[in-house]
């Protein structure tokens, strides 16, 4: 096929459900009450929701109709950096609706949920496995409260040395949600400058370290989609002074079994199941986000923790007096917890490893393409991710913003734009290894006709999006007027 | 974004590298951001502002504007003690887009060293570290 994948196609307005409802609709019949009414205690009496009256195609084709103005990684290529937007295979989703799964509860005893503790169990030595670190708590429900859960260890550690400290180093190419995590838990953040390779400078790390901060949280690979080749002597400058580090998993698809993180000298890690270990994402979750941490600190991980002794069956665990206690109801988010098992499971160690491999191949093929068309602030071999800016297009009047509209009417979903700080103008381009070689040509392509449209007819760029069902949305009405209910 | 030579720039008003500008006014000194960073930031949809009565040293952080690109932080162009913020910025923050010298000013402080007013850049030099930027 030669056209580009974008097109036109017939889609539907939709109205809210809301103003869908007409009185006395249903979605299905109640049999016939046989038993008599029951007064209700007048505490619990009042008005009912207020639910629209439907029937069951009504809601279908709202949804169906929904689902058709919307794009994913079922659509096409989704290149947004940091985001892992890699394919999520099936065979995942059909684990998680397996029966015995679906239908467990989480208020049975531990000896009729042997199957799915083993799970958790299994799922928590996996990880173990890819990141070297050896205690992993699959709890955590995102990749935000895995960082939460990586700084009360920070601080129970500390705790526990009779000395708390205040203050965590952020470098400026650290996963953006890093310095709010640090925060939340007390901790002042202090920025860290990246240097003119864009990765961080040890001699800057020492000047920063002292004795009233708890650690870092470094992002490896950083944002910039670079390798921080400093690693170990950071951790050892930040260890020398009773500090901690932690590793922001974010970008963990580029290093999948290359990378042992404990030998790197990382303390503690969070990882993206809804990223690296391709279970869904986007719209907003569920996600999970496992803290791995070495030996030392595995007794200030959460309860409960998942135990087998030998010759003994599965079990939940309680008695850990040091645990920073418990941070979501049951287990994590069970349901995506099997995804990643299923996709672990399916891939084998071997894949596992060349995904990453794959992953970092394919930025860098993209990187190569587009470096004679736009911008490439730090032009350097990269990880699985690669960051122009829009400098050569700016000349023109052309932003970032009007090249990622305009790759929306080409078939692709924008780039992570604008991120991170340190690149003016940022486009951050992760394409993942499940796209293929002609998928990633199509990009560079769209990308290349693009950057000839800023000089050839720029208003197909200043005027995107036309195509899809709604144009440029009015962000800063949005921000400055929120309206947060229907 | 606009070109420099379409963004104004008041000459009895000081700036700075970081491109906040400080207008002397009596014994105060009232501060805000440059036509050149708003137009930088693009459309402004919050503008967090320090208590009255906080200090701080120059260079010090004085709050955050959020455009909808990016957060950026605002500093000191001197030390002193905030004596009055422009508490209509949390319901208008485009005024800061709209009128960065008049409407849009953020906070009005108490100089802890008057000299360090003359310090900072007038427009012809702050307009020289612009079009150096620019190239």
């Amino acid at each position: 096929m030669k056209a580009s994948v974008g097109t036109k196609g017939l889609i539907f307005n939709e109205p809210l459900l809301w103003e869908k409802g007409v009185d006395g609709r249903r979605g299905f019949s109640m049999p016939t009450r046989d038993v008599d009414e029951a007064p209700l205690d007048e505490s619990i009496r009042g008005d009912g929701p207020q639910f629209p009256d439907l029937s069951e195609v009504d809601v279908v084709r709202h949804y169906t109709h929904l689902s058709q103005w919307n794009f994913g990684v079922d659509s096409g290529m989704y290149p947004l950096g940091s985001c892992t937007m890699k394919y999520n295979p099936k065979t995942n989703e059909r684990q998680a609706a397996l029966s015995g799964f679906t239908g467990a509860h989480p208020l049975l005893p531990d000896q009729l949920s042997q199957g799915a503790l083993q799970l958790l169990y299994d799922l928590e030595r996996y990880l173990a496995a890819v990141t070297g670190l050896p205690a992993v708590t699959v709890q955590p429900a995102a990749g935000s409260q895995g960082e939460l859960t990586g700084m009360l260890v920070f601080y129970a550690y500390h705790k526990s040395k009779g000395q708390p400290r205040t203050k965590v180093l952020i470098p400026d190419t650290a996963h953006g949600t890093n310095p709010a995590s640090a925060a939340l838990c007390g901790f002042k953040s202090v920025a860290v400058k990246s240097n003119e390779k864009g990765i961080l400078d040890p001699a800057n790390i020492s000047g920063l370290m002292d004795e009233d901060t708890a650690g870092i949280m470094v992002t490896n690979p950083n944002t910039l989609g670079l390798f921080e080749e400093n690693i170990i002597e950071i951790a050892e400058i930040v260890h020398n002074k009773g500090g901690l580090v932690y590793a922001d998993g974010a970008n963990m698809n580029a290093i999948m079994g290359m990378v042992n993180m404990a030998d790197s000298g990382v303390d503690v890690l969070h990882l993206n199941l809804h990223k690296t270990f391709s279970t869904p994402h986007g719209g907003g979750g569920p996600g999970a986000g496992p803290v791995c941490v070495t030996a030392a600190l595995e007794k200030f991980l959460p309860v409960p923790r998942v135990v087998k002794k030998e010759n003994e069956a599965y079990s939940l665990s309680w008695n850990h007096p040091d645990s920073v206690g418990r941070l979501h109801a049951f287990y994590g988010n069970f349901g995506i917890l099997v995804r990643a098992y299923s996709y672990i499971r399916s891939m084998g160690a071997g894949n596992l490893k060349k995904a990453s491999q794959l992953a970092v191949l394919n930025a860098n093929y993209i990187k190569e393409n587009l470096k004679d068309t736009y911008d490439l602030p730090y032009d350097r071999a990269c990880m699985h991710e690669c960051v122009f800016s829009d400098k050569n297009q700016n000349q023109y009047n052309i932003t970032t913003l009007d090249i990622a509209k305009r790759l929306m009417e080409y078939g692709f979903h924008p780039p992570t734009i604008y991120f991170p700080l340190v690149v003016h103008g940022a486009i951050m381009i992760e394409p993942t290894e499940t796209e293929c070689k002609n998928d990633l040509d199509a990009f560079i392509a769209a990308m290349k006709a693009i950057d000839r449209e800023t000089r050839e007819n720029p208003e197909l760029l200043t005027e995107a999006p036309r195509i899809p069902k709604v144009r440029r949305l009015d962000e800063t009405l949005a921000a400055r007027k929120p309206k947060l209910a229907g | 974004m606009k070109e420099i030579s379409e963004l104004t720039f008041p000459d009895d008003l000081r700036y700075t590298k970081d491109h906040e500008w400080a207008k002397q006014d009596g014994d105060t000194i009232k501060i805000g951001i440059s036509a050149y960073a708003q137009d930088q930031l693009g459309d402004i949809v919050f503008v967090e502002l320090p208590a009255v009565g906080d200090t701080f040293d120059k260079g010090g952080e004085f709050g955050t504007v959020e455009s909808v690109k990016a957060v950026s932080e605002l500093y000191m162009p001197m030390g002193g003690e905030i004596a009055a913020i422009n508490e209509a910025l949390e319901d208008t923050p485009e005024s800061v887009n709209n009128a960065p010298y008049t409407d849009g000013w953020m906070i009005e402080i108490k100089p802890g060293d008057p000299d360090e007013y003359n310090a900072l850049m007038d427009k012809a030099a702050y307009l020289d570290m612009l079009k150096g930027q620019e190239s």
